[in-house]
């Protein structure tokens, strides 16, 4: 059974604005019934068509689909479009304290049908995750059985900061039926994270042993566990004495036949990114 | 709130008389059946009784008998143990709606060089025999077919597939876990080869199974060690687990006759009732022969999971094959091979009774799942035209 809030459930129970709005300004629809879920989202503005009035939802779905659309219409009520186009699938999780990962997709589909909702009655281009339905779409198709783009993918990845593609997966859906896309979710995550790592700064100069020791932890921590992760890996520092930095493989790299290239992996990293005299050897830990 | 528990295929309750007849063997008769002392041997008498019982459900011999620790070991072993006997044959005959326990292993060994069949099913789950005889052939080690199907309670016609088997010189498994104890068995007179049974589905603690082993089948034991279980299954036995195990199949044969009156009559009675009551529904299996206790209903522009917290407010235990309650997203494999609609292969809910179920908690049933529906479909954006007609 899932663990789900007291809030998740008292929005299941009892959800707040179901229905429809017969003259809405806008209707944003997503999912579908072979999804498994459906979010069907109507806003009402006000004279000046600006701050949003009223907002009801129908939703075919599980129990936190149901909650996050509750709170979804009571999170945007009293908001100017451009406020509710700030409003992420994170805080629709938090109003409600919290959803199990594996739901976390439930908000995603609050968030989508907002962002499509107010793009078609701005009359720009409807974006790009609308589950293969008329609209237009926008980049790759990369996860065929839900109609998923790269572009969409790239932005949850970025905005939630996740690193595997399991948590893919559990955001958007993903990967979740066939599985054919996994890989390329992968190669997405990395891009992503590679694209962080580019802002941070190069290799340093002259370093303290205090200083090196510190920058070897950062490495790791920021830029070399995040690409292990994606692959369902983990690595622990265990000691550094002088250059020569003793890690432990752990999850997927642990006993896996090819953490020897992982391990020169790790060192070039270091290499590169703190010190040309750094050595990396496994060890039991 | 007391529960009204509708799941019995997922688990059982341990009958009260089966936990009596355990509880003993914990703290005061504890000794090992192996040990050369009296107090290791009165446990080995009950071990023996508890084997004489096991086997008289299946109308076996006791020898037959192999005590495991679950019904998933026994589907390991047995599998496994065909690969193994027969080491120039390489394909295994298997259908999409296997549990998992035989599915990924079988999907594990494709990996390791096995060629795997998956048979398909019709739309009410029935296998077509002419597709399992074109399958066969010299290459096919062991062919596994589920006795009956633990969604949707769908009961495969295992005696006219053992005999097919068995023309073309392979072995015959069947994993009976759902039906043992809801559907007479009798080994005396059966095309199987190998069966696998698990305690707690009939009443019995989980942890504990058998693999019911044709006298004169070849065999290679799946855990190597100790001379237990006559060198086929190494490890001390779970001797309480395994006197429990035979209570439980004594009483399911004494019950075996009320299980398919009474409870097929509460069945079919919740079935009859609920189609009659909720429009756009439909019975998961309905055109093929199911087990007593099982029926799988499906409501369209619903989700499962939804139902299932709803149900679970007024204290009702039940399952569904939605893919929101497993953390997977697609609706459960063994629908999906039936080529159950889109429009309702989330909304599945199965309902699994026992001998425990009684007539005032199918009333209750009854009475609140109509306005459940009601309620979602009120909330779901699809099927208004469709309901409102």
């Amino acid at each position: 059974m899932w663990d789900y809030t007291d809030k998740v459930k008292e929005h299941f129970l009892n959800p707040r604005n179901v229905g429809e709005i017969e003259n809405a300004d806008a209707v944003g629809e997503v999912g579908s019934l072979a999804c498994g879920d459906a979010l069907k989202l109507f806003i009402k503005l006000d004279d000046t068509k600006e701050r949003i009035v009223d907002a009801k939802f129908q939703t075919f779905g599980c129990g936190s689909a149901i909650a996050s659309s509750s709170a979804l219409t009571e999170m945007i009520k009293g908001k100017t479009l451009d406020e509710a186009l700030g409003v992420t699938n994170k805080e629709i999780a938090d109003f409600l304290g919290g959803l199990p990962e594996e739901k976390m997709h439930c908000s995603v589909m609050g968030q989508e049908a907002l962002e499509v909702a107010i793009a078609k009655y701005r009359g720009g281009p409807v974006p790009s995750h609308d589950h293969g339905h008329e609209h237009e779409q926008e980049g790759e198709i990369v996860c065929k059985c839900f109609g998923l783009t790269d572009g969409f993918l790239r932005k949850v990845i970025a905005s939630n900061k996740l690193h595997t593609a399991e948590q893919v997966t559990h955001f958007t859906k993903a990967g979740g039926a066939c599985g054919g896309c996994i890989p390329k979710i992968k190669e997405l995550i990395a891009e992503v994270l590679g694209e962080q790592v580019k802002d941070e700064p190069r290799k340093p100069g002259k370093l303290t042993n205090l200083r090196k020791m510190q920058l070897i932890q950062e490495t790791l921590e920021k830029e070399i566990r995040p690409l292990l992760w994606a692959d369902g890996g983990d690595l622990e520092l265990v000691d550094i004495a002088g250059a020569n930095v003793q890690i432990a493989f752990r999850k997927a790299c642990a006993g896996c036949v090819s953490s020897g290239y992982t391990a020169r992996f790790v060192e070039q990293k270091l290499k590169d990114l703190v010190s040309d005299d750094i050595t990396v050897e496994e060890v039991e830990g | 709130m007391k529960e009204i528990y509708l799941d019995n295929n997922a688990t059982t309750k341990v009958d009260e008389a089966v936990f009596e007849e355990m509880r003993p063997y914990f703290c005061e008769l504890y000794g090992n059946p192996s040990s050369m002392h009296f107090f290791g041997g009165q446990v080995q008498k009950k071990v023996d009784e508890a084997r004489n019982r096991v086997a008289a459900l299946l109308g076996a011999q006791p020898e037959e008998i192999i005590f495991t620790a679950c019904g998933t070991e026994s589907d390991n072993a047995a599998i496994r143990s065909a690969l193994e006997v027969f080491p120039e044959k390489r394909h295994i005959v298997t259908s999409r709606v296997e549990h998992p326990a035989v599915l990924t292993l079988c999907r594990n060994l494709s990996k390791r060089g096995c060629r795997i069949t998956e048979l398909n099913v019709d739309s009410a789950g029935r296998l077509d025999l002419d597709e399992l005889a074109r399958s066969l052939d010299d290459d096919t080690a062991i062919v596994s077919l589920m006795y009956a199907n633990n969604e949707t309670g769908v009961v495969f016609p295992i005696e006219e597939i053992g005999a097919m088997v068995k023309a073309k010189g392979a072995l015959f498994h069947t994993d009976a876990v759902q039906a043992v104890g809801k559907i007479p068995l009798d080994m005396a007179t059966s095309t199987i080869d190998m069966l696998s049974l698990s305690g707690h589905k009939l009443h019995a603690p989980k942890g504990i199974g058998a693999l019911y082993l044709r006298k004169g089948v070849p065999f290679r034991p799946f855990l190597v060690g100790g001379h237990q279980e006559r060198s086929r299954r190494a490890g001390t036995e779970a001797t309480s687990s395994i006197i429990a195990l035979g209570k439980a199949c004594e009483l399911a044969a004494l019950h075996m006759e009320e299980e398919n009156t009474r409870v097929l009559a509460l069945r079919d009675r919740l079935e009859r009732e609920l189609l009659a009551r909720i429009p756009h529904a439909r019975i998961n299996g309905g055109g093929a022969e199911r087990l007593p206790n099982t029926l799988s209903i499906a409501f369209e522009f619903v989700e499962g999971e939804a139902i299932l917290l709803l149900l679970s407010e007024h204290g009702i235990c039940a399952s569904s094959g939605s893919a929101c309650t497993s953390g997977s997203l697609e609706p459960s494999h063994v629908l999906r091979a039936m080529g159950v609609p889109f429009t309702c292969a989330h909304g599945s809910i199965r309902f699994s009774l026992s001998r425990f179920t009684t007539d005032a908690e199918i009333d209750t049933v009854i009475r609140e799942l109509p306005p459940i529906i009601q309620r979602l479909r009120e909330i779901s954006p699809f099927g208004r035209e469709k309901l409102t007609k």
